[in-house]
C-alpha cells in the first residue's frame, strides 16, 4: 500500500517539479500581459486605474505621429539588422571553418560584442560615429576635406547607425550558431561529394547549408527577438533622437509609460509589440513541437 | 568563400590554393579589426590622460600609459554625492549575478530533463508556454512586476531582483536544457529507471554530468542577461543597493563642465570586464556547447 | 545664517552625548537627478546640513535624461509600496501624484514655521495639495536667461547684450561671419523646448504665453504669432554646430566658457556650471534675460512620499524643516546658480546675474509678466508638455514649414487633452 503510493509519486515526480515552475511562468508572463491588455483599454496615466474606457487609448496611439516613425523604423532596423547580421554570420562561420589554427582567438573577437552591454559600448560608438570627435573628424585631420559622415545626427539616417552598432553586436552570435551548425554536418557526406568532384560551392551550396536549416531557423528567432526588444542599443546610442527619428516601439513604450504618465497608450503599444511577437514566435514554436514529436 | 574545404582526403595544393590562403586571413583579418575597433578606443581612451584626449585623434596610440582614470572610475568617480566610485556597486552585481545564474541555470535543467525524458501528456504544450515568456518586452513587466515584488515584501532588495532574473531567465535555460537533452539518447535513462533509479537520482548522477556543454551555454548566457541588465536594476533597487550597471549610467552621465571620456571609458571597461572574462575563458566551450545541439532547433 | 556649520563642531565636541540625535534626525531617502557640478555640490550642502542635525542621509542619484530614468524608478517603487521619503518632483507632476494618495503632508512644520508668510502665492499653491504642503520648494530658476562669453563677442564687434531678437539675429549673423558658433546648444528634446518657449515670450508677449503655453488654447496654438515664433526658431536652427545632436547642457555651456561658441539659452542652472568652473559674472561671462519682458519660472522641489516607520517620518519631517531653512535656501542657491524661493533671505551675498533676477521677478509679478515654464514642467501635465516637446524637437530637426509646425501643435495638444 505504502510503496504502491510511493510508486504514484514517484511517477509523478516530473509533473510535481515542472508545475510549480510552470505556475510561476503563467503568472509572471501571462498574468502580466493580461494586466498590460486590460490597463490598454482603461484611462490609466500617471497609475494604474482599472475601469474600462473602451479602445481610446488605441484611437490615440494611431494617431500619434512618432508611433509611425517607431513601427517603420522597427521594419528598417529589424530587416537591416536580421539580413546583414546573418549574412555576415554565415560568411564569418564558413571562412572559419576551414581548418585554421588560431580560430579560437578570432572566434572570440568575433563573439566578444556580445558579452558587453549596450550601456558599456553605447558611449564609445556614439564618439565614433560623432562627426565632430569621431571618424568624420580623423578623416578631415587627415587631409580628406570633403568627407562627411554624419548619419548619427542626420535624421534621415541615423537609424542606419544604429542597424551598424546592432550588426557589430550580434553578428559574433549569429557566427557562433551558424560554426556550431557547420560541426554537425556529417563529414562522410562532405567526403563523398568531394570524391564525386563537386567543387567547394557546390559542396557548400548543395550539401551544407540546405542542412543548416533549423539553425538558419534559430538564428532568425534570435536576432528577430532582439530587435523587437532593442532599446538599450537606441537609448545608450542616439536617445532615440535627433528628435525622435530614431525612436522604436520599445523605446515610444517606455516614453510614454514613464515620462509621459500615459500609461493608457503605452499598454496599448505594448499590446502591439506582443502582438508582433505572436506573429512571429507562434509559427517557430508550431515547427518546433512537430520536430520534438518527430 | 572558394576556400578549399581540406577535411583529411582533399588536401588543397599548389600557387591558387595557397593564394586563397593568404586571402582568407586578409578577410578574416579586417574583421578582426571590425570588431575590435570600438575596444580598441576605449582601452586606449581609458589610459591617457585628458590633455591628450583633447588634443590627439581618438585613433592614436597613447603616447604615455596612465591608470589614473582607472583608479577614479573604481575607487573614486562621483555617483550623485557619493564618490566611491564603481567598487561598491561592483559588489552588488556579484551578489545579484552568481545566486540568480546559478538558480535559473538549475531550475532550466530540471524543467528541461522532466520535459524530455520523463514525458507527460501535454509536455510540448507547457514548453511552448513557457518558451514565449523569453520573447515579452521587459518594460511591459515592470510595473506588475514592481507591484508583485511590494506584494512579496521584496521590493528595493537583492533577493527580489535575483528573483526577477531567475524568473525570466527560465524560458531560456529551459529551451537551451531541452534541446541539449533531446538530442541524448534516452537508452541511459531507461536503463536506470529499469534499475530503480529515480527521477533524481538520474538527474544528479546521470543527467546533470553529461550536461556540460549545455550547462556552459546557459550560464555564459544568463551570466552575460543578468549582469547587464539595467532596466530591472535601475527600477528595483534603492540607492545603494544599486548593481554596477546603473552606477555607470550615472558615472558616464554625471559631468563637472569636462567630460571625462578617460574615466567614463575606464569605468566602461569595468563594469564589462566580468562578462569578457567569461567569454574570453569559456568561449571555446562555447562554440562546443551549442554544437552539442543547445541551440538547435 | 549657516547654521549647520556651527553645528558641526559641536556634534564633533559632544561625541556620545549627541548619540540620541540620530535617532531624533531620521533617516531619508533622497530621489534626485542632480549629478552635474554645480548640482551635485548643492545637493552635497543638503546633504550636510541633514548630517549635521544627527539624520541618516541615503542618497538615491538616477542619472540621465533629464530625471526620466528616475521617473521610471519612482513609479517602480511607489507601485511597490517602498517609496523613497523625498523625490526631486515639481510643478503639476506633485498635484498627479497626490491624486493618487501617495503623498505625505508636512503641514505641521509648515504651520509652525510660518512657510505661507514667506513663499510666493504662486509657488506656494503649486507646493500645496488641499491646502496641505505636500512638497517644499529650493529655489527659483529663471528660464529666460542668455549667457555670453565677453571675449568671444568681442573678437565679432559685438557690444552689448541683444535685447531683442533682431539684435539677437543680428549678432549670431556677425559672429557666422567671424567663423564663430554663435549659439551653444544640445539636441535633447527639453534643450529644444527651453528655447522655443523663450522665443514664444519674445514674439508673443506673457500673455500669449499664457494663452498658448499653459491654458493650451486652440486659437493661440495656431495663430500667425506662433508661425512668427517657429520663423525665428528655424532662423535659431542655423546657429547651431553641426554636431549639437544629444549633447547634454552643461556641456553647451562649456563650449561657452571656452569660448568655442559666443551664446546660450538656458536656465540659471547654468550659471551654476559657470561659477563652479571659477567664472565671475560680468568678467568672464555674462547673463541679459532673452527679450520679452517677462520672467519664466521654473522651481524645483522636494516633494514628500507616504513612508511608514517613526525613523523615516522623523527624518522627512526634519528633511522638510531644513529645506525651508533660510540658511539652507542661501547656500544651496549659491551652489546651484538660482536664487532662494523664500521672499526673506537676504541676497547681498549673491551676484549680479542673482540680484537681477530677483529684481526681475518682483517686476514681473506686479506687470503680470510672470508666466510659469512649459518646459521645465512647472505649466502642464506631462502628457501634454511630451506633445510639445516632440512636436518641437521635430521641427527643429527637420525641414517642416512655421505654418505646419502650428497646425501640427494644435492637433497634437488637442489629442493628448
Amino acid at each position: 500500500m505504502l510503496r504502491a503510493m510511493s510508486r504514484t509519486i514517484e511517477r509523478r515526480l516530473p509533473l510535481i517539479v515542472v508545475s510549480p515552475l510552470f505556475a510561476v511562468s503563467l503568472f509572471f508572463v501571462y498574468g502580466f500581459i493580461a494586466w498590460t491588455i486590460w490597463i490598454s483599454f482603461t484611462k490609466s496615466g500617471v497609475m494604474p486605474v482599472y475601469d474600462f474606457h473602451g479602445l481610446a487609448q488605441y484611437e490615440r496611439l494611431w494617431a500619434t505621429p512618432r508611433w509611425y516613425v517607431a513601427l517603420k523604423n522597427l521594419f528598417v532596423f529589424s530587416g537591416l539588422f536580421i539580413a546583414i547580421s546573418m549574412g555576415l554570420g554565415i560568411l564569418l562561420a564558413i571562412l572559419l571553418d576551414q581548418r585554421i589554427r588560431i580560430e579560437g582567438a578570432i572566434r572570440t573577437i568575433y563573439l566578444y560584442p556580445m558579452a558587453l552591454s549596450f550601456i558599456v559600448t553605447g558611449t564609445v560608438w556614439k564618439w565614433i560615429l560623432n562627426p565632430g570627435l569621431g571618424i568624420e573628424k580623423v578623416m578631415r585631420d587627415w587631409g580628406f576635406e570633403g568627407f562627411t559622415f554624419d548619419w548619427l545626427v542626420n535624421p534621415d539616417f541615423a537609424i542606419y547607425t544604429i542597424v551598424i552598432a546592432g550588426v557589430w553586436q550580434s553578428s559574433g552570435y549569429a557566427m557562433a550558431l551558424f560554426l556550431a551548425g557547420l560541426r554537425s554536418v556529417d563529414d562522410e557526406v562532405l567526403k563523398a561529394a568531394a570524391i564525386d568532384g563537386a567543387g567547394p560551392w557546390r559542396v557548400y551550396t548543395g550539401i551544407v547549408l540546405p542542412s543548416l536549416r533549423p539553425v538558419f531557423l534559430s538564428v532568425v528567432i534570435i536576432l528577430a527577438h532582439l530587435a523587437i526588444k532593442s532599446f538599450d542599443l537606441v537609448v545608450a546610442l542616439t536617445g532615440g533622437g535627433p528628435g525622435f527619428a530614431t525612436d522604436m516601439p520599445a523605446t515610444f513604450m517606455y516614453a510614454f509609460a514613464f515620462q509621459r504618465s500615459e500609461l493608457g497608450v503605452a499598454a496599448a503599444s505594448a499590446v502591439m509589440m506582443l502582438a508582433t511577437v505572436c506573429a512571429i514566435i507562434v509559427p517557430y514554436l508550431y515547427s518546433e513541437l512537430r520536430g520534438a514529436r518527430r | 568563400m572558394r576556400a578549399r574545404r581540406t577535411d583529411g582526403i582533399v588536401r588543397a595544393s599548389g600557387p591558387g590554393a595557397r593564394l586563397l590562403r593568404v586571402l582568407l586571413f586578409v578577410v578574416l583579418g579586417l574583421f578582426c579589426l571590425y570588431y575590435l575597433f570600438p575596444l580598441f578606443v576605449m582601452v586606449s581612451t581609458s589610459v591617457k590622460s585628458l590633455a591628450e584626449i583633447r588634443e590627439g585623434s581618438f585613433l592614436a596610440l597613447p603616447r604615455a600609459i596612465s591608470f589614473e582614470a582607472w583608479a577614479k572610475a573604481w575607487g573614486s568617480a562621483c555617483v550623485g554625492v557619493r564618490c566611491d566610485g564603481l567598487q561598491p556597486y561592483f559588489m552588488n552585481s556579484v551578489m545579484m549575478a552568481v545566486p540568480a545564474v546559478l538558480l535559473s541555470t538549475l531550475l532550466g535543467a530540471l524543467n528541461g530533463y522532466a520535459l524530455t525524458k520523463w514525458r507527460f501528456p501535454g509536455a510540448d504544450i507547457v514548453f511552448a508556454l513557457m518558451l514565449f515568456g523569453a520573447f515579452i518586452p521587459f518594460q511591459v513587466v515592470l510595473l506588475p512586476m514592481a507591484r508583485t515584488l511590494g506584494q512579496l515584501g521584496l521590493a528595493g532588495t537583492v533577493p527580489g531582483l535575483i528573483l526577477v532574473h531567475t524568473v525570466y531567465g527560465l524560458a531560456f535555460t529551459t529551451l537551451f536544457f531541452r534541446n541539449f537533452f533531446i538530442g541524448v539518447s534516452d537508452g541511459i535513462v531507461n536503463a536506470a529507471k529499469v534499475d530503480g533509479a529515480g527521477f533524481f537520482g538520474i538527474f544528479f548522477r546521470i543527467v546533470l554530468p553529461m550536461s556540460l556543454p549545455a550547462i556552459v551555454v546557459t550560464v555564459i548566457w544568463q551570466f552575460t542577461q543578468i549582469w547587464n541588465d539595467f532596466l530591472f536594476g535601475v527600477s528595483f533597487t534603492v540607492g545603494d543597493s544599486n548593481p554596477v550597471t546603473v552606477a555607470l549610467n550615472n558615472v558616464v552621465n554625471t559631468s563637472t563642465g569636462v567630460k571625462e571620456y578617460n574615466v567614463d571609458m575606464a569605468a566602461a571597461i569595468i563594469a564589462g570586464l566580468p562578462t569578457l572574462l567569461v567569454y574570453v575563458v569559456a568561449g571555446a566551450y562555447f562554440v562546443r556547447g551549442l554544437s552539442a545541439g543547445a541551440v538547435k532547433g | 545664517m549657516f547654521r549647520y556649520r556651527t553645528v558641526t563642531p559641536l556634534v564633533a565636541a559632544a561625541g556620545l552625548a549627541f548619540s540620541g540625535a540620530a535617532q531624533a534626525g531620521g533617516t531619508v531617502e533622497v530621489l534626485h537627478w542632480w549629478t552635474s557640478g554645480g548640482e551635485a555640490r548643492a545637493v552635497g550642502e543638503l546633504k550636510n546640513s541633514f548630517e549635521a542635525e544627527g539624520g541618516t542621509w541615503i542618497d538615491s542619484p538616477i542619472a540621465g535624461g533629464g530625471g526620466d530614468a528616475a521617473m521610471t524608478a519612482l513609479r517602480a517603487r511607489v507601485v511597490a509600496g517602498n517609496p523613497p521619503a523625498a523625490v526631486q518632483l515639481k510643478g503639476p507632476g506633485i498635484q498627479e501624484w497626490a491624486e493618487q494618495g501617495a503623498l505625505a503632508d508636512v503641514e505641521d512644520v509648515a504651520g509652525a514655521e510660518g512657510w505661507d508668510a514667506v513663499l510666493p502665492p504662486v509657488l506656494a499653491a503649486i507646493m500645496k495639495h488641499d491646502g496641505k504642503y505636500v512638497a517644499a520648494p529650493v529655489n527659483i530658476h529663471r528660464v529666460d536667461w542668455i549667457w555670453a562669453n565677453p571675449e568671444v563677442l568681442a573678437r565679432a564687434g559685438i557690444e552689448a547684450m541683444p535685447t531683442t531678437w533682431d539684435e539677437f539675429n543680428a549678432a549670431a549673423d556677425a559672429l557666422l561671419a567671424a567663423g564663430i558658433t554663435p549659439l551653444a546648444h544640445g539636441g535633447q528634446p527639453w534643450q529644444d523646448a527651453t528655447i522655443f518657449e523663450n522665443v514664444v515670450l519674445g514674439v508673443g508677449g506673457a500673455d500669449f504665453f499664457r494663452a498658448a503655453l499653459v491654458d493650451l488654447d486652440q486659437d493661440a496654438l495656431n495663430s500667425p504669432t506662433m508661425v512668427a515664433a517657429f520663423d525665428q526658431l528655424r532662423r535659431m536652427r542655423g546657429y547651431v554646430d553641426p554636431n549639437f545632436s544629444g549633447r547634454d547642457w552643461n556641456l553647451a555651456t562649456a563650449m561657452v566658457m571656452n569660448g568655442e561658441a559666443a551664446f546660450q539659452i538656458m536656465g540659471d542652472w547654468a550659471k551654476g556650471e559657470f561659477l563652479a568652473a571659477g567664472k565671475v559674472p560680468g568678467e568672464d561671462f555674462l547673463c541679459a534675460p532673452t527679450p520679452g519682458n517677462g520672467f519664466v519660472l521654473n522651481s524645483d522641489s522636494f516633494t514628500f512620499f507616504k513612508v511608514s516607520g517613526e525613523d523615516n517620518i522623523a527624518g522627512q519631517k526634519l528633511l522638510a524643516s531644513l529645506i525651508m531653512s533660510p540658511g539652507f535656501q542661501a547656500t544651496f542657491n549659491l551652489a546651484k546658480g538660482s536664487i532662494p524661493a523664500r521672499t526673506d533671505v537676504p541676497l547681498e551675498a549673491f551676484d549680479a546675474c542673482a540680484q537681477r533676477s530677483h529684481d526681475d521677478l518682483l517686476k514681473a509679478t506686479e506687470a503680470n509678466a510672470l508666466v510659469p515654464s512649459m518646459a521645465h514642467e512647472m505649466a502642464i501635465s506631462r502628457s501634454v508638455r511630451g506633445e510639445f516637446l516632440d512636436l518641437v524637437t521635430e521641427f527643429f530637426n527637420s525641414n517642416m514649414s512655421s505654418e505646419d509646425a502650428a497646425g501640427r501643435l494644435a492637433a497634437a495638444v488637442k489629442r493628448a487633452m
